[in-house]
């Protein structure tokens, strides 16, 4: 019974760790299925939205609940004007330019955000820190628990956004077929703002969830090389993939972790990573097209 | 102005546009191997580490300037060609044996992973080419008893027939002289079908398929060339930092490479010399005015990266030519003076070309 109870531990703070990846592979996939373009820095937005959190919660003595939504409309415009005035200027130019724009643009919120924030890592105190809840023999932080649940909410929000509102179906129609979602009328550079500004929302919630389980800090943003191997296992354009995919890596990294040599942790979700691009390159969850010259 | 009248294909192919060419590479190799005797020990290891990194730019740039291809690993290679030298030459082989064998273990090694990696498009390529810098990058570390983790390797001196190449001095001829040939090879290579294949994949992979080219074996040949000079600067890389130590081979040195070669400017050899003399003369201005910049600057941790990124996004966003392109507008401007126009570099307007299978 220990060893069962052991693994269940593993499998959930996995999976509470696999659902940060996940939500910001979700981030890589929106921006990515609207724009092609794949945006290096989402890690940094994370991370600029968790020290926005902390400013409003620890400086300005915000409530828990506030700052986590003020925070998470702050990361939204900052996503919003970084895709208008900064990523719109380079559509035209080959892709690995806005690989290389994007990995550029993380080492200049990195700097900044340690200019601003400083290089020590922080932390504010949140309703879930230091908390457990137990279920029989199983004793879980409310810290991962408040992760998986955020996260089950926050798709459960975003479906119906994207199936039922107005705006939502406007980003699946241009996301789909830009010439002919402009014909109809949809102002498609600014609905790829709008999709910017979700994805830096999305990436601030990840941050703030994750904030009670590690420090914020500024070398944060290096989980996003994790969450690419998220993005691949779910296809690289299925939003519930990625975060179906952020899980499966969270879950192989702890039991790696646990049952394999110090050392295999760290490059667990890269492996994972290389094999899946060579076994099954379009991912589990991708249909398949063919192309047509 | 020299106008170039052609008469014959072979001026086509030709390495020299004209003999006015011959003549100044000619004198810049000369003046190159004037200066260890006029300059002090620490400008001739500079320099030295300069050609180091032309030499991983010039690779680089075959990859990405010359094929479109994206290479987030490529400090990976570099380490792996210094860690084959190294640990080789520590066993006893000699020095003109182990650096070919270095560029080529790389070179196999760059195969090895490109051709499962290269039938997916530019992005994935990206993904995995980090994914897999960052794996070799912890067998670096965790390997111990090859490449001594994080206590490091001392790197034995190498010798050609006898003669020691010792000091800053030995290294840097050595260095121009693998430049010489990188470059000679690459330029020559980019004049065969092979070079012009590449080129053409580059431009429009459907075009180039519809012409007969077999795109995956030739993003297979440009991955294990340019990652076998790769491996060759990584050899001569281990003798200039004498003790290796697996942390010098991060994400941030391969971002560095491609910088090389996006502030030289894309699709040009002499953008990837460029580049390198900028990312190596970059660290060393910020030394020389860390103590006058204002505001603590100069003191901050990060402040190199940063830099290196906020040039990056600057070129891509404003001078997507590079330095290259730079220096061409000049000559223009000086060659048509006063006849400059304001259309004369105009950017077409340009459509993204989409990877998406439709």
């Amino acid at each position: 019974m220990e060893d069962a109870a052991r693994l269940l531990q593993l499998i959930v703070n996995g999976a509470a760790a696999g659902c940060i990846y996940g939500l910001i592979a979700l981030g890589f996939v929106l921006i990515y299925k609207a724009t092609e373009m794949v945006n290096f820095a989402q890690g940094e937005i994370m991370m600029l939205g968790a020290f926005v959190a902390y400013t409003l919660i620890s400086h300005f003595g915000m409530s828990y609940w506030a700052g986590f939504l003020l925070a998470i409309c702050i990361t939204a415009v900052f996503g919003y004007l970084l895709d208008a005035v900064v990523l719109r200027r380079v559509i035209g130019q080959p892709q690995f330019a806005v690989v290389m724009l994007t990995l550029g643009l993380g080492f200049i919120f990195r700097a900044a955000a340690g200019i601003g924030w400083g290089y020590d890592p922080v932390g504010f105190n949140t309703p879930f820190t230091n908390r457990t809840v137990g279920a029989g023999s199983l004793i879980l932080g409310q810290d991962n628990v408040s992760i998986i649940v955020g996260t089950v909410v926050l798709c459960g929000i975003l479906f119906v956004f994207f199936s039922k509102t107005r705006v939502g179906v406007a980003m699946q129609a241009s996301s789909q077929n830009q010439l002919a979602a402009y014909y109809m009328g949809i102002p498609v550079r600014r609905i790829f703002s709008l999709i910017w500004a979700i994805a830096a929302g999305v990436a601030a919630i990840a941050g703030i969830l994750l904030s009670p389980v590690s420090m914020i800090d500024v070398n944060m943003g290096f989980l996003g090389i994790k969450a690419f191997a998220a993005a691949v296992i779910g296809g690289f354009g299925s939003i519930p993939g990625s975060v179906i995919g952020g899980v499966l890596v969270g879950i192989v990294e702890q039991l790696a972790g646990y049952y394999l040599p110090v050392g295999f942790q760290e490059v667990t979700s890269n492996v994972v990573l290389l094999g899946m691009l060579i076994l099954r390159p379009q991912g589990l969850f991708a249909e398949r097209m063919g192309k047509r010259v | 102005m020299r106008y170039l009248f052609r008469t014959d294909y072979r001026q086509d192919m030709a390495l020299w546009r004209h003999k006015g060419d011959l003549f100044w590479y000619g004198l810049l190799v000369v003046g190159l191997l004037v200066i260890p005797m006029a300059m002090g020990e620490f400008y001739v290891g500079e320099l030295g580490g300069l050609f180091i990194f032309a030499i991983a730019g010039v690779s680089l740039m075959l990859l990405v300037g010359y094929t479109g291809l994206i290479s987030l690993g490529h400090s990976a290679f570099l380490g792996i060609g210094a860690y084959v030298n190294s640990v080789l030459l520590a066993k006893g082989v000699p020095f003109i044996v182990t650096l070919p064998a270095a560029g080529l273990f790389t070179a196999l090694c760059g195969a090895a992973i490109g051709w499962p990696t290269l039938r997916m498009s530019g992005l994935y390529l990206a993904i995995a080419t980090l994914a897999f810098g960052s794996i070799v990058g912890t067998i670096f570390q965790k390997w111990t008893s090859v490449t001594g983790g994080f206590d490091g390797f001392p790197v034995p001196t190498p010798d050609i027939f006898g003669y020691p190449i010792e000091g800053a001095t030995g290294i840097y001829y050595v260095s121009l002289l693998v430049l010489i040939f990188v470059i000679w090879l690459t330029a020559n290579l980019l004049r065969t079908p092979v070079g012009r294949a590449m080129v053409a994949i580059r431009d429009s992979e459907v075009s180039a398929q519809s012409m007969g080219i077999h795109i995956a074996r030739y993003k297979a040949l440009a991955f294990a060339i340019s990652a076998g000079m790769t491996g060759l600067a990584g050899a001569l890389f281990a003798h200039y930092v004498r003790y290796l130590a697996p942390d010098a081979f991060d994400v941030l040195l391969s971002v560095q490479f491609v910088t090389i070669v996006f502030v030289g400017g894309l699709g040009s050899i002499h953008g990837a010399v460029f580049g390198a003399i900028f990312v190596r003369l970059l660290p060393q201005a910020i030394a020389i005015v860390r103590d006058d910049l204002p505001f603590g600057i100069g003191r901050m941790p990060g402040l190199e990266p940063s830099l290196f990124g906020l040039v990056l996004v600057l070129v891509i966003l404003f001078q997507p030519g590079g330095i290259n392109g730079l220096w061409l507008k000049t000559k223009h401007w000086f060659q048509a003076f006063p006849l400059k126009r304001q259309a004369s570099f105009r950017r077409q307007k340009s459509y993204a070309r989409s990877e998406r299978l439709k």
